[in-house]
């Protein structure tokens, strides 16, 4: 693996990755309709998105729901994952193990469809959920990004220093006080990049979302699967290019952020 | 954190914990509960429901499956289950062939991804550190960008008159557009695109740890790099293959979103005849059968695997 071979393949692998990208980012300043047939700058498409009600509409409704299951899911993930580690003996101990880190590996069909058809049958027997949408949206949403955040709590809880729950202990903390003084302040990082990795999650969802939301909450997701089912459209390139910028700079000032704080440790 | 001093001090904690403490509860069987609770609710009652109705038969009526239970002429309950569903599937063999054809897909972009994932993982793990954090970064950055709008830049570049056709018209390689769109190769090449990083992590964080002495010994010991790479590297960096590939194989398997928009008609893929069932023919018992084969199929062998490589870790 030496000489010309690795950096060539390497070299085409990137391009792989970003060629469709940024052909994406281009095209949506095309004057033209035909998406990859150049006819002139313009910016027109980007107003005729501003104008598009429904894109508007379901973008909110995809950020209220990201926004919610994010928040829900790093409470459950958190509380699962932290039970997991620090209790080693309790009944249902294996079944939580499972039930947390099945979502994981469950096809988004499956779970999709046997919501719905939990969420049905509660309507039908209990009364609630009264009808689908973004609560049930939100509740599926919960369920699937709780197994991520509960994985990367898990990982940072095992790795940290145990002595330091020990030591509030021994000077006579309470569970809860150590948990909210101690653990919780050191595992923060860890449930911010979950949070943000079930925000973005959720936000990506179109099969689950699909299924169990009713009419009336369309989830951006779902606007742009029925726009480009029908084939390509200038103005999803628009959307496209708008949250590629909204990715890049927080991705640059998390990177500027994590810098400045590695700096003031050194 | 004064907010968690004020939370232990204070009284209605305190009283809480009291009445709690009358009850039998304890604060630690509360924080067990609660995601106990919430998963046993939303993620595996959902199976059950989905077995029963798997049993149901489609009728026009809301909802639109025959009930469980139903009173008989006589009064008594009688239970209404028949696995006619399940025949259903086995005599058919556009359900059959899906199975298969979702298996060998899945399979096929899984060596691709590691194909191309290998060599990137390896360049990234023996890269200086500025470097190696900027190509990881790059390697991430498109994860974090909308998957469907991924899928959707590759409707742009496959079509006949798309980016790929016209650059190559224009070099005067082809004359006339070649098939690419809605074709199996545009599937694979979805699949691979969309999951690439997902073969890279595990990959990369497993040759971070390759110990360098050995390589060196290696080619002390007279072999030539690629004797190194095949012998030494590769062998040891099996954990890593394996989990690239899981991570790529399983959501390949019930993909929907990437046959339906890059395949063809004929683009035979279990997860779309799941969906079509569900909301083109609206036969919900049937889409529950082939959801609840395509658990035993596919999710089952991987759990058993987790659970063995869980128990091996734990011994």
């Amino acid at each position: 693996m030496r000489g010309w071979f690795l950096p060539v393949t390497v070299t085409l692998g990137f391009v792989f990755l970003y060629a469709p990208i940024i052909s994406l980012v281009v095209f949506s300043f095309n004057d033209s309709r035909l998406v990859t047939v150049w006819g002139g700058f313009s910016t027109r498409w980007y107003g005729e998105l501003l104008r598009d009600r429904q894109i508007l509409s379901s973008a909110w409704v995809s950020l209220q729901v990201a926004f919610a299951s994010a928040t829900l899911s790093v409470v459950i993930g958190t509380l699962g994952a932290f039970v997991l580690t620090r209790f080693s003996r309790f009944t249902g101990r294996l079944l939580l193990t499972g039930m947390i880190t099945a979502p994981l590996v469950m096809p988004e069909v499956i779970t999709g469809l046997s919501l719905l058809l939990l969420f049905v049958s509660m309507e039908l027997t209990l009364g609630w959920p009264a009808g689908r949408g973004l609560t049930t949206i939100i509740i599926a949403h919960t369920t699937f990004c709780a197994a991520f955040v509960a994985v990367i709590a898990q990982s940072r809880l095992r790795s940290m220093d145990e002595s330091l729950e020990e030591a509030a202990r021994d000077l006579g903390a309470g569970p809860v006080r150590v948990f909210f003084d101690i653990t919780l302040p050191v595992i923060a990082p860890a449930l911010v990049a979950g949070w943000l990795l079930a925000f973005t999650l959720s936000l990506d969802d179109l099969v689950i979302a699909s299924f169990v939301s009713g009419p009336g909450a369309s989830t951006l997701p779902m606007v742009i699967f029925s726009k480009i089912r029908l084939g390509v459209s200038p103005d999803v390139n628009a959307l496209a290019t708008i949250i590629i910028g909204f990715v890049l700079v927080a991705v640059l000032i998390a990177g500027w952020m994590m810098r400045r704080a590695m700096r003031k440790e050194m | 954190m004064s907010a968690g001093n004020a939370l232990t001090r204070s009284a209605p904690w305190r009283g809480t914990a009291w009445m709690m403490g009358k009850l039998g509860l304890s604060g630690r069987s509360l924080v067990i509960a609660i995601p106990m609770l919430w998963l046993a609710v939303f993620f595996l009652a959902p199976f059950f429901v989905l077995g029963r109705i798997s049993l149901a038969e489609a009728i026009i009526a809301r909802p639109p499956y025959t009930p469980f239970f139903d009173r008989a002429p006589d009064g008594s309950l009688e239970i209404l289950a028949s696995f006619e569903n399940y025949r259903f599937l086995l005599e058919d063999a556009l359900y059959r062939n899906a199975y298969l054809s979702s298996i060998r897909i899945a399979l096929v972009s899984t060596l691709f991804a590691l194909l191309i994932g290998y060599p990137i993982a390896y360049y990234i793990a023996r890269a200086p550190e500025p470097k190696r954090s900027v190509l990881l970064m790059m390697v991430i950055l498109p994860f974090w960008t909308s998957f469907l709008l991924r899928v959707y830049a590759w409707m742009g570049f496959l079509r006949s008159n798309g980016v790929i056709n016209n650059t190559l018209i224009s070099l005067g390689i082809i004359d006339s557009p070649i098939q690419m769109m809605q074709t199996d190769f545009a599937v694979y090449i979805g699949i691979v695109y969309t999951y690439l990083p997902f073969m890279i992590l595990p990959l990369y964080a497993n040759l971070t740890k390759l110990d360098g002495a050995l390589l060196e010994a290696a080619s002390d010991l007279g072999a030539s790099p690629m004797v190194t790479f095949f012998t030494v590297t590769l062998p040891l960096s099996l954990p890593g293959i394996v989990a690239g590939s899981m991570l790529v194989f399983i959501p390949a398997i019930g993909e929907y979103v990437i046959p339906a928009l890059l395949g063809g008609p004929d683009t035979l893929m279990i997860g779309r005849v799941l969906w079509d069932e569900f909301f083109s023919s609206r036969d919900w018992p049937v889409a529950s059968a082939v959801a609840i084969v395509m658990l035993v199929l596919v999710v089952a062998p991987i759990m058993w695997l987790q659970s063995v490589q869980n128990r091996r870790e734990e011994t």
